[in-house]
């Protein structure tokens, strides 16, 4: 990667006004406009509640989902507007990926069919693909060696960070461009966790990411741009080390000294 | 604590824990009791039906009572295979004609309704279900059975013997209470059950699991089929064998519906019985020890069957719920 890109990166992403209502009365996230940077880490940090996993949804319009949610704005992807009705909006959960707080793998499925899952039901079949597909996905995860043995044995029978790492990879193998990942690690040991934070440093090569996390240790060690979020309002965006070295906003720096959780 | 003399004043009428010990005693001897006695109940009405069945097996062999296909009290011949290939394909029969409306049914409600709408539905199927069974008997035998004798039955034979001979020994003439119209009876009367189990099997669904099938790109029926389907499995088997067991003990509707022939072979327009219809219709007249002891027997047989299809059940739900746990 060149160092001009490094300085001026490019926006894969991009909110303007997002806002998210439900019932049409409690405003989860307040008409937040912000970019997320091609190839690189965006973290959202805030205390419970502030809105950063209801904005993180938003981005693939997981809101769709819920009939009591509504979304007003823009969100963008390379420049086209997600939430335009012409969209299919299972088109573009295609393009950005999610995975969950709690490890998700499909609990009857083998490993195998759990990473192939995207790709049968775009109606993939031949062996040969999904086996290419599999694999590299699985190494992009950084889970093939512990299971290149065991393919055909359960999802469920994985441990907790495999299982979320299994995750990953079933969300790699639709090759997105795209991953929201929330809270990813909060269900995890340490040791999973490390892993977790090394693959995102791996994974950023390819993919945008934009990672909710409740720890700002780790929004420091994988992020490069940081959100701060407080009762549904997008507070401060800057590059990590400025946001928690010499933040700007005063509720930003009182967070970070730990004045409300 | 001490500053708040409400506490206080109640704190020193509270009878101690050594006069409270009894009461915990006596209501564990009573609930051990109560449990006790619905054990014993099942236990004792299975010895009970053997025991007065006893006659009949050693007369004709526990095996060959089985398997014997003539029923004649007057004859002092008694086989209960007849009422077993009647109630297995009245039952089968059911559950095949209800199995995909009713899972169409609870995946509507559950996934693809509106909240008003589901509600609607689910009251609907309820009352369905709360039908006395006397009732759509008696719905059946004077609406529903002239009905479908006049509309389908009589037309497709008369067709059949036009053109399709051979099909007529598998149809037969057509009569007023038939298999067929028992065995619709029986998947109606079902729905209800087959629904509100795999309903709640598919609601236990966790909602991870169906973003996480969302979040892949898939559409509406293929969350179905990625996440919430696999995961409902068990339930719904569970459920499915449930409704079997039910449709296996029906007796009243089918006994009203059936014609009650006791004589192989059966076809599917003509009379039929099953177990639990022979001895609605035989236990006033069974004065013969062998007549009252077989009808013992048939009720021995399917308590049997009905306890074993419930045993399934509940192992299938097991093994399944197993696999989908992590270790």
């Amino acid at each position: 990667m060149s160092s001009e890109k490094q300085t001026n990166p490019e926006i894969r992403m991009e909110t303007l006004g997002l806002t998210v209502t439900y019932n049409k009365t409690v405003q989860g996230v307040k008409g937040v406009s912000m970019p997320m940077y091609n190839n690189k880490v965006t973290a959202f940090i805030g205390p419970s509640g502030c809105g950063k996993t209801t904005f993180l949804r938003s981005l693939n319009r997981m809101h769709d989902l819920l009939p009591e949610a509504e979304v007003e704005g823009k969100a963008l992807l390379d420049g086209e507007d997600i939430y335009d009705p012409r969209i299919d909006p299972v088109v573009i959960r295609r393009k950005i990926g999610m995975v969950f707080q709690k490890p998700t793998p499909f609990p009857t499925r083998s490993i195998y069919d759990n990473v192939a899952a995207g790709l049968q039901l775009v109606g993939i079949k031949k062996k040969d693909v999904l086996d290419g597909v599999v694999e590299r996905a699985l190494r992009d995860a950084a889970l093939w060696d512990e299971v290149k043995d065991r393919l055909r044995s359960p999802g469920g029978s994985l441990s907790g960070g495999q299982q979320q790492r299994l995750s990953i990879a079933r969300a790699l193998a639709v090759e997105p461009e795209v991953i929201l990942m929330d809270e990813p690690t909060s269900s995890l040991d340490p040791m999973s966790t490390t892993k977790i934070e090394e693959l995102i440093q791996e994974l950023k090569k390819q993919v945008t990411i934009v990672i909710v996390t409740h720890n700002m240790q780790q929004a420091q060690r994988v992020s490069d741009y940081t959100a701060f979020f407080y009762v549904g309002e997008l507070v401060e965006f800057s590059p990590t080390s400025v946001l928690f070295n010499n933040p700007t906003e005063e509720r930003t720096k009182e967070y970070l000294q730990g004045a409300f959780s | 604590m001490a500053d708040i003399p409400v506490t206080l004043s109640r704190a020193q009428q509270i009878t101690p824990a050594r006069y409270r010990a009894p009461g915990d005693l006596v209501f564990k001897i009573i609930i051990l009791v109560l449990s006790s006695v619905v054990i014993a109940l099942a236990f004792a009405m299975a010895i009970i039906l053997w025991y007065e069945a006893r006659p009949t097996f050693q007369a004709f062999g526990f095996l060959s009572f089985l398997t014997e296909t003539t029923w004649d009290p007057v004859a002092a011949v008694h086989g209960t295979w007849p009422f077993i290939m009647g109630t297995l394909i009245t039952s089968f029969g059911a559950l095949l004609l209800s199995l995909l409306p009713a899972l169409g049914v609870a995946i509507f409600v559950s996934e693809y309704a509106p909240k008003w709408v589901a509600n609607i539905i689910n009251y609907t199927v309820d009352l369905l279900a709360a039908i006395p069974s006397v009732v759509v008997g008696l719905w059946g035998v004077f609406i529903f059975a002239p009905f479908m004798r006049d509309t389908f039955y009589m037309p497709i034979y008369l067709w059949a013997v036009e053109n399709a001979p051979w099909l007529e020994p598998i149809l037969g003439a057509p009569s007023s209470y038939n298999l067929a119209t028992a065995t619709i009876i029986l998947a109606l009367m079902i729905v209800p059950y087959t629904v509100a189990l795999s309903r709640d099997a598919i609601r236990l669904v966790p909602r991870e699991q169906k973003e996480a099938a969302w979040a892949l790109g898939a559409t509406r029926w293929e969350v179905m089929r990625v996440a919430v389907l696999p995961y409902a499995r068990s339930g719904i088997v569970a459920g499915v064998l449930l409704s079997l067991a039910r449709a296996l003990g029906e007796t009243m509707a089918v006994a009203m519906l059936i014609g009650n022939r006791n004589r192989m072979p059966f076809s599917l327009f003509g009379p039929a019985a099953t177990m639990p219809s022979v001895i609605i219709n035989e236990f006033r007249e069974a004065v013969e020890t062998l007549h009252y002891t077989s009808l013992m027997a048939v009720g021995f047989y399917l308590f049997i069957l009905t306890i074993g299809i419930n045993l399934i059940a509940s192992y299938v739900q097991r093994k399944l719920t197993q696999q989908r746990k992590s270790p």
